[in-house]
């Protein structure tokens, strides 16, 4: 173990450390800490340049309350999970797919198709904007759900399919020849093989993705207006735009709009990190 | 994993025989023909459709007009073009900070105190928030009227600094406020990739006399290679693709400074003032073809790598 | 184009409230009308005039769609040319240009014939492109100077008549230690209006048309004595700190504090300066002052507008509802619930102090502007925005920004 482990060090050093933690927890969450704080303050303490110090009064509940009645927030949110599950399911399915055949077969063109992938997942997505605008727009499906999971789950294959090639590849073949000695069809070796030991490669991607894309703004912009489609990323925007200057409301629904795919992290964390870091040790 | 209905399949021999002698081949395109045809759509084909709208003069509404290279020839005489592509040169470099960055964070917290784990978390999870959020935060710390960061200055004796507004800082600014979530990212990839480093090596290294930055240097980073890989990888990809922290924390402005090359096409393509969709994509062919160098790189190393297995 | 706006008090004080008789019989089918009236009043204002409309149609189907006011501005591209509504809001003058062009925006002239024209003849001019009128104006609103009337009375000042008024006043808050003007360039057109004013004032009305049809050279002497004016004002010190960080909005706290003592502005900040606790007693408007002594007053008078899409669907209710949007009591209304002033010369102004000190102003004006990002083309706008925002940092800059505009303005007015 790297660096050498505090039980080993001297005792001043090993109090100093816990006492040093907490210190750096706080110290790199502060701008996180100062929104928290901003969104239980009265709007009074604002207007008397009261940032910094205690709220003069806890106003939290008022605060919260409002971003979920006197706005547009609840449907934000909503369309943000109608994008953001659909996604989900559709990326993760794809690439079970794209995975197991770029994984378990040889054939010619196995390895462009997945540098195809790999490419398409590595650029700015930016750059597709106009393209895919126009695509969105001559397809009827602009400023709809469905035009921005169409292209989320697009885009998101690539990444998934890297992962998921990459994790069947490790799977352990003899299974699979020992299931088509015994004469079981391609699909059904795809279907009751593989497909059960890539469960942790299931859950490592859904979550993963279900962070990348309640996260994205870009495309939201691109892709969608109002508040009839657009996700919460988009939404808090116009919030802001609404509520300008008010900033423990803006902060409240900041947080708001940030709170699911920290609850998701915490809650499936160890698939989240696996996810993260794959590839990162050999 | 259910073996029960594994040999079913063999009860279909005649209706099934063409089938079942090509499913290997066949397969594999089956499985693949839905991912691949979406992607093509989606990417592929928008990335040469974007060579081909570079061609052209369009305001996104009305018909088309053919220029040639017109839109090319008005980047190379274009300012802001080059602020953007310096920024993009910035963001490159001083991203890649969260690197060390992260590799700090990843040594300090590679303990095993009580409750190391939620601190683990607790550093990590500034990457769960959307970038939009991040903005929002980190332009209100740097607000020049109340923001913490200049009552932090205060406190060092220093005046206050208006970082979002100011032309020489803003860049910088933007990239700290990226730089949070990035590093908590390379973080986790450290602090994975630390446990796996072998102990044997460690313990040769101590025998040998290897103490602190020797032996990081020597033993434990290039046990840490895999890792770092991927911390630069993702770094470069985070580093082009930074838009959503300039659209919420300055706009691009004050007067463009802060743009990159992402954000200045969407704002000639599709912002209030912006109806230029074939200039938007000559800078998208632009940044493409930056990104191509490292995709290539990227490529080069997985194709031998592959070989190497 | 001598007199936009030559509404005789007159005939407004006898026909006043005499509205056009309502429509008779209901409409049928549906109407789908997109607003970007977002902030509350104004969209109060559109939602009670809305169901004003449902009132006398009540078998009519009206969808709303109130957008948010900045994204509208990108937002509006899109919905033009897929899913179009039956009725949309915009801006006059350029503004409609990249729309009419494509071929986006339904030709309402024939709404425009007969009666109506005389009623609406201040705004003709800044809703016709090629010969044709592309929609229906529902309100506008002057420009000038708000300012802190208790600050001006404790320090002795008076409104300004001319330039050297206007910077003695300014020296004399200067040494009080406030700051002249607040302002907040984040979003670039506030700058644009001090830009608008000044050139009015420097250089007079046609020249300001000119330079923002692309006719004149913005390296030109007229362009550079109207810079000069303003780096008066930015060497003293006038504006305050950090503007570039600050939305119009972010601004308005340090009017209200005191910190700074006025704000060139659109009436649209008598609303919220009022929240913020300016009554009448500490809040006074005055017009932005002569400079080159001889030129007439023009004044900047953003107009509001509807517009019918190309491609809307109901084409024969939107005519209806524009209709009813520039009927003269409607109009009358609407102003007074947005604190605006109403197109129709038939309509009445709400009794309002600023307005009706507004009003009179923009009756006298020799002409009347639109607003920088609404005469000049879009992507001229955004160039020169980011030049004047630059400027008021950087005065020093000033040839090269002139430079980079006018390369621009070669290329975009081709």
């Amino acid at each position: 173990m790297f660096p050498t482990p505090i039980e080993k060090s001297s005792r001043s050093w090993q109090f100093g450390y816990q006492g040093l933690l907490p210190l750096a927890l706080i110290f790199w969450l502060m701008p996180l800490i100062a929104v928290a704080i901003f969104s239980i303050k009265p709007e009074a303490d604002f207007s008397q340049g009261n940032y910094w110090g205690w709220p003069s009064s806890f106003e939290g509940f008022a605060n919260y309350a409002l971003v979920f009645t006197a706005s547009d927030m609840p449907r934000y949110l909503l369309n943000s999970v109608l994008i953001t599950l659909p996604t989900v399911i559709g990326a993760v399915a794809l690439s079970c797919m794209t995975g197991f055949a770029l994984g378990i077969y040889r054939f010619k063109g196995n390895m462009w198709l997945f540098f195809m992938f790999v490419a398409g997942n590595f650029v700015p997505f930016q750059i597709l904007m106009v393209p895919v605008r126009e695509l969105t727009l001559g397809l009827g499906i602009y400023d709809t759900k469905l035009g921005l999971v169409l292209f989320h789950v697009a885009f998101q294959t690539g990444f998934c399919t890297l992962f998921m090639r990459n994790f069947i590849r490790a799977l352990p073949k003899e299974l699979i020849e020992a299931a088509r000695v015994e004469g079981v069809s391609e699909l059904r070796i795809f279907w009751y093989v593989v497909l059960p030991l890539m469960k942790p490669a299931i859950a490592a991607l859904a979550v993963l993705i279900f962070t990348f894309i309640w996260n994205d703004y870009f495309w939201a912009l691109v892709l969608t207006q109002g508040p009839g489609s657009q996700p919460v990323t988009a939404g808090i925007t116009s919030f802001n735009a609404e509520y300008r200057a008010a900033y423990h409301l803006m902060s409240a629904g900041s947080l708001v709009a940030a709170l699911p795919p920290v609850a998701m992290f915490f809650a499936m964390q160890k698939h989240f990190i696996a996810g993260l870091t794959l590839g990162a040790v050999k | 994993m259910t073996s029960m209905p594994l040999a079913s399949s063999s009860r279909l021999p005649s209706r099934a025989s063409w089938w079942h002698r090509n499913q290997q081949s066949l397969t594999p395109w089956l499985m693949l023909a839905p991912g691949v045809i979406f992607f093509l759509v989606y990417v592929i084909f928008p990335i040469f459709q974007s060579f081909h709208i570079s061609l052209f003069e369009w305001d996104g509404l009305g018909p088309k007009e053919f220029v040639g290279l017109y839109n090319y020839e008005e980047l190379y005489w274009d300012d802001a073009f080059y602020v953007s592509l310096r920024n993009n040169i910035l963001w490159l470099l001083l991203y890649m900070l969260a690197i060390p960055a992260g590799l700090a964070i990843a040594l300090f917290l590679n303990q095993t105190v009580t409750g190391i784990r939620l601190y683990k978390s607790l550093f990590f999870f500034p990457f769960v928030i959307s970038q939009v959020v991040v903005g929002l935060v980190f332009s209100w710390f740097y607000d020049p009227t109340f923001g913490m960061f200049n009552v932090m200055l205060g406190w060092i004796g220093l005046d206050p600094v208006n970082v979002l507004g100011d032309e020489r800082f803003v860049t910088y600014g933007i990239i700290v406020a990226g730089l949070w979530p990035q590093t908590a990212y390379c973080m986790i990839l450290y602090l994975t990739g630390l446990n796996a480093v072998d102990p044997e090596q460690i313990e040769a290294g101590r025998l040998d006399g290897a103490k602190g930055l020797k032996m990081l240097w020597h033993i434990i980073l290039p046990q840490l290679r895999p890792a770092t890989f991927i911390a630069f990888v993702v770094t470069i990809i985070g580093a082009l693709r930074s838009f959503d922290l300039i659209s919420i924390m300055t706009n691009g402005g004050p007067f463009g400074e802060s743009r990159v090359l992402a954000f200045y096409m969407f704002e000639v393509a599709l912002s209030e003032y912006g109806f230029r969709m074939g200039y938007g994509a000559a800078i998208a062919v632009v940044l493409f073809l930056i990104m191509m160098i490292y995709i290539a790189f990227f490529l080069w190393k997985m194709a031998r790598d592959e070989r190497g297995h | 184009m001598r007199s936009m706006l030559k509404t005789s008090l007159a005939a407004l004080a006898t026909t006043a409230f005499v509205a056009l008789p309502a429509m008779a019989s209901g409409l049928q089918g549906e109407l789908k009308i997109f607003l970007d009236t977002s902030n509350p009043a104004p969209r109060a204002t559109m939602e009670e005039m809305i169901s004003r409309f449902q009132e006398k149609n009540p078998d009519l189907k009206i969808e709303t769609n109130i957008i948010d006011r900045e994204a509208y501005k990108t937002q509006i591209r899109n919905f033009l040319t897929a899913n179009a509504p039956d009725v949309a809001t915009w801006y006059a003058g350029n503004r409609m240009l990249p729309y009419v062009n494509a071929g986006l925006f339904e030709d309402v002239s024939d709404l425009w014939e007969g009666e109506l024209s005389q009623k609406l003849a201040s705004t003709k001019k800044a809703m016709t492109l090629d010969g044709k009128q592309w929609g229906v104006p529902y309100s506008y609103y002057q420009w000038g100077v708000y300012y802190r009337k208790d600050l001006y009375d404790k320090l002795g000042l008076a409104e300004p008549k001319n330039w050297d008024e206007f910077k003695g006043n300014c020296q004399k808050i200067l040494d009080s230690g406030a700051k002249c003007f607040t302002i907040g360039t984040k979003f670039l057109w506030t700058a644009a209006g001090w830009f608008d004013y000044l050139n009015l004032r420097t250089n007079g009305y046609e020249f300001h048309m000119d330079l923002t049809a692309g006719k004149v050279a913005w390296t030109d002497d007229k362009v550079k004595a109207t810079f000069a004016k303003w780096r008066e004002l930015i060497d003293m010190g006038a504006y305050i700190d950090n503007h570039t960080s600050y939305s119009w909005q972010e601004a308005l706290p340090f009017m209200v504090k005191g910190d700074a003592a006025a704000y060139l502005m659109g009436n649209f900040a008598v609303a919220p300066l009022r929240d913020g606790g300016l009554d009448d007693s500490k809040l006074d408007f005055h017009q932005f002052p002569e400079i080159t002594p001889g030129i007439p007053l023009a004044e900047d008078a953003p107009t509001d507008t509807f517009h019918i899409p190309a491609q809307a669907k109901n084409k024969d209710n939107a005519r209806a509802f524009l209709k009813f949007v520039v009927e003269a009591q409607n109009q009358t209304k609407i102003n007074g619930q947005l604190g605006q002033l109403p197109v129709n010369a038939d309509s009445s102004v709400a009794d309002d102090k600023f307005l009706n000190e507004g009003f009179p102003m923009l009756n006298k004006a020799y002409a009347l502007a639109q607003f920088f990002d609404r005469d000049a083309p879009a992507e001229m706008a955004k160039i020169a925005m980011e030049g004047f925002q630059e400027f008021m940092v950087k005065p020093d800059k000033q040839d090269a920004i002139l430079k980079r505009l006018e390369r621009a303005r070669k290329r975009i007015y081709k």
